[in-house]
C-alpha cells in the first residue's frame, strides 16, 4: 500500500490491550535481550487485535515498550504488512512480481478489482474486501499466486477467482 | 542423485518430531553431543564440506563461522536462521519449512553448538503465516523433547530458539537489514565493517545463514564433509541443492539435484519442468531470482547450475530462482515489473539505489507506454552503471542494476522498437490461462 505508507491514521478512540493479549505480549518479552527487539511481535498483536494499527495503537506499543513514539511510527511505515488504516473483512493479496507478472497477474488484478467494483488499495463500501498488489510471495511456482489474509490461493485463475470471491461473500 | 534436503516432502505427518526421529532424525545431534564431540569438531567439519551459502552470496558458511572472536569478552553469540525468503522466483525454504521444520531445527541446533551460541532465532517472512506456525509447533515439540533448553541430551549445551517473523520488506532478507529488523527497528542495511561476526545483532558476534544452508549443515554432521564434497561438479561447488523454476514451463516447481545440474536438463529434463509451455521457444532466463542477470538460451547451452558456473556466464546462481521466459515476452514489460520491485523496496538509505531505481521503473514505464524517447535506451544503461559496484550499503542496487545492463544489450532490438513502434516486439501483455 505504498501510497498510503507514510499517514498512520487516527481510531478516534484510546488503546488499551486487552488481557489476553498482554498476556501474549509479557511472553513475548521474555524471548528478547531488550523490549525493543519485541517491537514487531507486538505490532503483530496490536493488528491481529484490532485489524489495522491506529495511531492510538501505535502509541500504546510505544508506551509498553518505552519507545519513542516516532521510533515506532518510523518501524510502521517501513513494514508493507501492517495496516495503517481499516482494512476490508477480506484482504485481497495478489502477487504481480516477475513469475506471477509472466503468468498474467495483472490481468488478475483488473479482474478483481472490475468484479469488485473496486481500484487497487481500495475497500469496497460493504467493508468485506480490499484489494492490493503485492510483491512476490514465494509462490512462483503456482502463479499467479494470491493471499487472502494470512491463506495463500494459488494457482489462481479468473474462474477460480470468481468462486472464491462468491464464497468469502457467503462467510462474510 | 537421491533426494537429501527435500527427501521428506510429502512423507505422511512429515512435520511432526516423532516422524523426524523414526526417521533418523536428530541422530546427527545425539552423535555429537552424545559422543562428546567439541564445538570446533562441528565447525571443521563443515568448514572442509564448504557449504557455500544457499541464501544467494554463496560464500563458505564454515568460513563465516570462523570469523567469529575466539574471545567474546563476555558477550552472547546469537545465530539467526535467514528466513526472509523474498527474493522473487525463490520458493525453496518455504517447502522445507511447511513440510520438514526439523531438519531445520537440527541444523541450527548443530550450528550454534558449533559456534557456541545459547540463543537463536529464525527470522521468518510476514507472509509466512503457516510456515510460523508449523515452526513454533516443531520448536514446542523440540523443548518437549529435550533437543532444546537447559542440557540438551543431558550433555550441557543449553539453547533458546525463537521464531521472529517480519512484516514485508525484501530488504530484511540482507544479512544486516534482518539484524535492524530483529531489534526492532527499519530494516535498513549497515555498513560494513564491521562484519555481523563481530558486531551483529545486540552489538553481539552474530551468524547469519538460510535455511537451507543450516539444513545442509544437518546433512553434513549426519554423512560427513566427503560425502557432502563428493555430490556435485567440483569441490566448491557441491553438495545436494533446492532449484526453483518458475515461469513459462510446464512443471514449475522446486527440483533437487547435486550442485552443477546442466542448466537445460532442469528446463528441458523429464525429471524436471518438462519443457517450455505449449511448445514454445525460450527467450531469456534469470538464473539466480530477480537481482541477477538475464541470459540468453545460447548462454545457457554448457551452463552448470551451480555458483561458479552461471557466474562464468556473467550472471548469478543466487537463491537457485531459475524465472524462463518464452519467446512472446515482452522483455521490457518483464524488465519493468523487475524493477518496480526494486524502486518498491529499496529502503531508501543511499540516494544512487533510492532515486536509481525510482528512475529506472519511471524510464522503462514510459518506454512500455509507448511515451519513450530513443535516448532513453542509453540512459537506461547510463544509470545503471552508476548505481552498481560498491556505491552503495549493501548489494539491493547491484541486484537492480543487474537486469538492467543485461537486458538491454541483450535486448536492445526490443527497446528500440518499443520505442519506435509504441508497442511490444512480443505478443504484448501477459495473458491469465483459465484451466
Amino acid at each position: 500500500m505504498s501510497h498510503t505508507r507514510y499517514h498512520i491514521e487516527a481510531a478516534g478512540e484510546p488503546r488499551k490491550f486487552p488481557p489476553e493479549a498482554m498476556a501474549r505480549i509479557e511472553k513475548l518479552l521474555t524471548r528478547y535481550p531488550t523490549k525493543q527487539a519485541a517491537l514487531l511481535p507486538v505490532l503483530w498483536v496490536a493488528q491481529e487485535t484490532w485489524g489495522w494499527i491506529s495511531k492510538e495503537s501505535s502509541e500504546e506499543v510505544a508506551r509498553l515498550l518505552g519507545l519513542p513514539a516516532s521510533h515506532v511510527d518510523g518501524v510502521l511505515t517501513f513494514y508493507t504488512m501492517f495496516n495503517l488504516r481499516p482494512v476490508g473483512k477480506n484482504l485481497l493479496q495478489i502477487c504481480t512480481s516477475i513469475s506471477c507478472h509472466l503468468l498474467g497477474a495483472e490481468a488478475l488484478v483488473e479482474h478483481c478489482g472490475k468484479k469488485l467494483g473496486i481500484g487497487v488499495e481500495e475497500t469496497t463500501k460493504d467493508g468485506k474486501f480490499t484489494l492490493v498488489e503485492v510483491e512476490c510471495i514465494a509462490g512462483c511456482d503456482k502463479a499467479p499466486s494470491m493471499m487472502v489474509n494470512d491463506k495463500y490461493y494459488e494457482p489462481m485463475d479468473e474462474k477460480k477467482l470468481d468462486q472464491l470471491l462468491d464464497r468469502l461473500v457467503q462467510e462474510s | 542423485m537421491d533426494k537429501v534436503l527435500s527427501r521428506r516432502v510429502g512423507v505422511p505427518n512429515s512435520q511432526s518430531i516423532d516422524t523426524y526421529v523414526a526417521d533418523g532424525g536428530y541422530g546427527g545431534l545425539r552423535k555429537v553431543l552424545t559422543e562428546g564431540w567439541a564445538p570446533e569438531k562441528v565447525l571443521e567439519e563443515v568448514k572442509k564440506a564448504n557449504v557455500r551459502g544457499r541464501g544467494g552470496a554463496g560464500f563458505s558458511a564454515g568460513v563465516k563461522w570462523g570469523f567469529l572472536p575466539k574471545d567474546t569478552k563476555g558477550k552472547p553469540v546469537y545465530l539467526l536462521c535467514n528466513a526472509d525468503e523474498s527474493e522473487p522466483g525463490t520458493f525453496k525454504d518455504r517447502l522445507v519449512m511447511e513440510n520438514d521444520p526439523h531438519q531445520l531445527l537440527e541444523g541450527m541446533i548443530l550450528a550454534s553448538y558449533a559456534i557456541r551460541c545459547r540463543n537463536a532465532y529464525i527470522y521468518i517472512r510476514g507472509e509466512f503465516y503457516d510456515g510460523e506456525r508449523i515452526l513454533n509447533r516443531a520448536v514446542e515439540e523440540a523443548y518437549a523433547k529435550g533437543f532444546l533448553g537447559e542440557n540438551i541430551l543431558g550433555s550441557g549445551f543449553s539453547l533458546d530458539l525463537t521464531v521472529h517473523r517480519g512484516a514485508g520488506a525484501y530488504i530484511c532478507g540482507e544479512e544486516t537489514g534482518l539484524i535492524e529488523s530483529l531489534e526492532g527497528k527499519r530494516g535498513q542495511p549497515r555498513i560494513k565493517p564491521p562484519f555481523p561476526a563481530i558486531s551483529g545483532v545486540f552489538a553481539a558476534p552474530t551468524i547469519v545463514n538460510n535455511v537451507e544452508t543450516l539444513c545442509c549443515v544437518k546433512h553434513v554432521i549426519d554423512r560427513g564433509a566427503d560425502w557432502f564434497l563428493k555430490l556435485g561438479r567440483n569441490e566448491k561447488n557441491a553438495g545436494p541443492k533446492l532449484f526453483c523454476i518458475s515461469g513459462h514451463v510446464n512443471r514449475p516447481g522446486v527440483y533437487e539435484a547435486a550442485m552443477g545440474l546442466p542448466f537445460k536438463d532442469l528446463i528441458y529434463g523429464e525429471a524436471y519442468a518438462q519443457g517450455i509451455k505449449g511448445g514454445k521457444k525460450l527467450k531469456a532466463v534469470i538464473p539466480g531470482g530477480a537481482s541477477a542477470a538475464l541470459l540468453k538460451p545460447e548462454e545457457i547451452e554448457d551452463c552448470p547450475l551451480d555458483f561458479d558456473g552461471v557466474a562464468a556466464k556473467g550472471s548469478m546462481l543466487g537463491s537457485a530462482a531459475i524465472i524462463v521466459m518464452d519467446e512472446d515476452t515482452c522483455i521490457v514489460a518483464a524488465i519493468m515489473n523487475i524493477l518496480k520491485f526494486f524502486s518498491h523496496e529499496s529502503c531508501g538509505q543511499c540516494t544512487p539505489c533510492r532515486e536509481g531505481t525510482t528512475w529506472l521503473y519511471r524510464v522503462l514505464a514510459r518506454i512500455e507506454k509507448g511515451e519513450g524517447r530513443i535516448e532513453d535506451v542509453d540512459l537506461l544503461t547510463r544509470v545503471a552503471g552508476q548505481m552498481a559496484n560498491g556505491l552503495t550499503i549493501c548489494v539491493l542496487a547491484d541486484g537492480a542494476a543487474a537486469p538492467i545492463l543485461s537486458a538491454v544489450p541483450k535486448f536492445r532490438d526490443e527497446f528500440l522498437y518499443h520505442v519506435e513502434h509504441k508497442r511490444c516486439m512480443g505478443a504484448g501483455r501477459p495473458q491469465l490461462v483459465t484451466a
